[in-house]
């Protein structure tokens, strides 16, 4: 059961991830940070809800969209936001980037730049795991997108027959770039994919952090009995485009303007006022989260940015 | 002539709609062509020309997008796949190093598979180790593959018009500084063919060999070296397969010294395959060995002043042709 310190503490990170995320894109637009990214905002609730269902030393895949799993998991913005700006106090010493930010020590086997890459690996990181005997789970996050790869159907099918401990995390976000769910499936529900597998699959709110928690709890208890794979479709919405280039033809501004009706940190905070959190509380908790951001880029902007030297001897192990 | 400029994205767009109108067989498919107009926009306006029969957007399917052009082409069609990122050709590869590009053999001449991949190669904008690969080289290696690079929006167009029509598979190669960059391109029709280079500088005292990005490099290091004396010729080979050796021979013969310079990394790159024929076959016609500018052995950095570093600049050319030259 979650308390409500629990739940204060889902609100925090949410807010922190929303954070992290707006104040990346400001950098972005002043020229500070290089190359692009896809921001999570919209999303929180997901990443929030599912690795509160973990143990501190389960594990994670993470995507291409992926600064809020890797908050979720425990990561420190401040070597995030060193990463973005590619220094190296980075996670990844400003040699992966925004898609490739990996957290091994918390257990985040990292994000990826390859749609559907990570759910080969995380199978595999179970596969590990059942090896070991070491009573692990890995929750993989993927998005809509990944689901028609020819990985994810290689990977899900030997996570079953194996009974890996495995949960499997569709973040269906609606598009995969500008190409629809409506267009890309012929199934209303992607969870149904579950069956031609023989694992349980279901389709829930990915806006409610609560019930993405109680879900996933109830998979990870299940992977870490032995039982196998679940698969969780989480439907939610990217309110930013795909990534820093996208001029959004593909959708309209009314559709956008519906989803982010459906907050879901405003979802949270309606529910705490209901378990007679004060705003004073709530107002405390935004104004640490955005201090520690703005503690965290003036980090980043004062490292120091990796040598060639240094980036030669990360080649090999 | 009526001269105008365009770009190298318009280039590619140019020759996809003639070739569209020309040909009902040519139809494009690939990931966020469609209404997003391609990842680079290439493709942009063709699905409102030509409706989404003939310009499909796909799932991320790269395995489908591939063999699924190999399969339409095996019945006939002349498929133009786009993959989104060089680097995800790797997923897509089984389909076309192990079908597309030996069905014609393996089959003993009884099928064919005429269509194109193109995708977006290449370091510079800060995409990190799964967006910037330049991994033609391997594809380069394959008997029964194409492979074209071209580096300016005229060459482009004439050999991806070339390509649509060629009866074999052909890899295309863009890279991504080069789709904004612009060039003159005559209005009426031309093709160039697959496997000629060409000699975009003439010049005396040594030969710079390469393709893509790197030709717009070599130029501008040509000027610079111009002003201290030193005048180089630049062979663009535009295909690596076939490779026009006849152009880089007579280009030797004339300098007696070679550089070949390559964005991906120098061990094992393409430009080791065309330094390995210089040395064996122009040998008594080189005063000096052929200098071979490579990347960095590395995946491509995110950090920006390491990804530039990693892969030969100008300043790179110029320094290494004063010491081939001096």
């Amino acid at each position: 059961m979650l308390s409500l310190e629990d739940k204060l503490d889902m609100y925090r990170k949410m807010y922190l991830i929303r954070t992290f995320e707006e104040r990346a894109e400001e950098l972005y637009m002043e020229g500070k940070i290089w190359g692009t990214f896809h921001l999570y905002v919209g999303e929180e609730a997901v990443a929030v809800g599912a690795c509160y269902a973990l143990r501190a030393d389960d594990y994670i895949t993470s995507t291409h969209r992926g600064h809020g799993h890797c908050i979720a998991k425990g990561a420190d913005v401040k070597r995030m936001m060193a990463e973005l700006l590619a220094r190296d106090t980075g996670y990844c010493h400003g040699l992966g980037g925004s898609m490739h930010i990996a957290d091994v020590e918390k257990g985040n086997l990292g994000a990826t730049g390859i749609v559907g890459s990570g759910i080969p690996i995380a199978t595999g990181a179970a596969l590990g795991c059942k090896l070991q005997n070491n009573d692990k789970v890995v929750l993989c996050f993927f998005g809509d997108g990944a689901a028609n790869t020819g990985a994810f159907h290689e990977s899900v099918n030997m996570a079953a027959i194996f009974r890996l401990p495995v949960v499997f995390v569709c973040e269906n976000n609606m598009y995969a770039m500008s190409f629809s769910v409506k267009k890309a499936f012929a199934l209303p529900d992607i969870a149904e994919r579950a069956k031609g597998y023989g694992i349980p699959g279901v389709s829930i709110d990915g806006n409610n952090v609560l019930e993405m928690y109680e879900t996933t709890k109830v998979a990870v208890e299940r992977a870490r009995q032995g039982e196998g794979p679940t698969f969780i479709e989480a439907r939610t919405y990217r309110w930013k485009g795909h990534s820093k280039s996208d001029r959004q033809s593909y959708r309209t501004k009314e559709e956008v303007r519906e989803w982010m009706s459906k907050d879901p940190i405003k979802f949270l905070e309606k529910y705490l006022r209901e378990e007679k959190v004060g705003e004073e509380e709530l107002e405390n908790i935004k104004k640490q989260v955005e201090r520690d951001i703005e503690e965290a880029i003036n980090f980043a902007l004062e490292s120091p940015e990796p040598t060639l030297e240094e980036a030669r001897r990360m080649v090999y192990a | 002539m009526p001269n105008r400029e365009i770009t190298y994205a318009e280039a590619l767009r140019e020759a996809i709609r003639e070739e569209m109108k020309k040909d009902p067989k040519v139809f494009l498919l690939g990931e966020d062509i469609g209404i997003y107009g391609g990842s680079f926009g290439v493709t942009q306006g063709l699905i409102e020309e030509f409706g989404p029969e003939r310009v499909i957007d796909t799932p991320i399917s790269e395995i489908a997008i591939i063999g699924g052009a190999t399969g339409a082409a095996l019945v006939g069609m002349r498929p133009i796949a786009e993959i989104m990122f060089f680097d995800f050709m790797t997923i897509g590869s089984d389909q076309l190093v192990n079908q597309a590009a030996k069905i014609h053999f393996m089959f003993g001449g009884k099928a064919k598979v005429p269509m194109v991949v193109r995708a977006p190669a290449g370091s510079g904008t800060g995409a990190a180790g799964h967006h910037s690969g330049s991994l033609e080289s391997w594809f380069a290696h394959v008997p029964g593959l194409k492979v074209v690079a071209p580096s300016t929006s005229y060459d482009a167009k004439g050999l991806l018009k070339s390509a649509i029509r060629d009866d074999n598979p052909v890899v295309f190669v863009e890279h991504k500084l080069l789709y904004k960059t612009k060039g003159q391109v005559p209005e009426e029709e031309y093709y160039i063919p697959i496997g000629k280079a060409e000699i975009k500088k003439e010049g005396k005292d040594a030969t710079v060999i390469g393709y893509s990005i790197m030709i717009p490099r070599a130029l501008e290091a040509s000027k610079i070296l111009a002003q201290e004396g030193i005048d180089i010729e630049v062979v663009d080979i535009r295909s690596l397969r076939p490779l026009d050796t006849d152009t880089i021979a007579r280009s030797v013969k004339k300098t007696n010294r070679a550089m070949v310079v390559y964005e991906p990394p120098r061990f094992g790159g393409f430009g080791a395959e065309i330094s390995a024929w210089v040395g064996e076959e122009l040998f008594d016609y080189l005063d000096a060995p052929v200098v071979r500018l490579g990347g960095e052995e590395m995946p491509p950095p995110y950090n920006p002043n390491l990804e530039r570093k990693i892969v030969p600049q100008i300043e790179d050319i110029v320094r290494e042709i004063k010491k081939l030259v001096g």
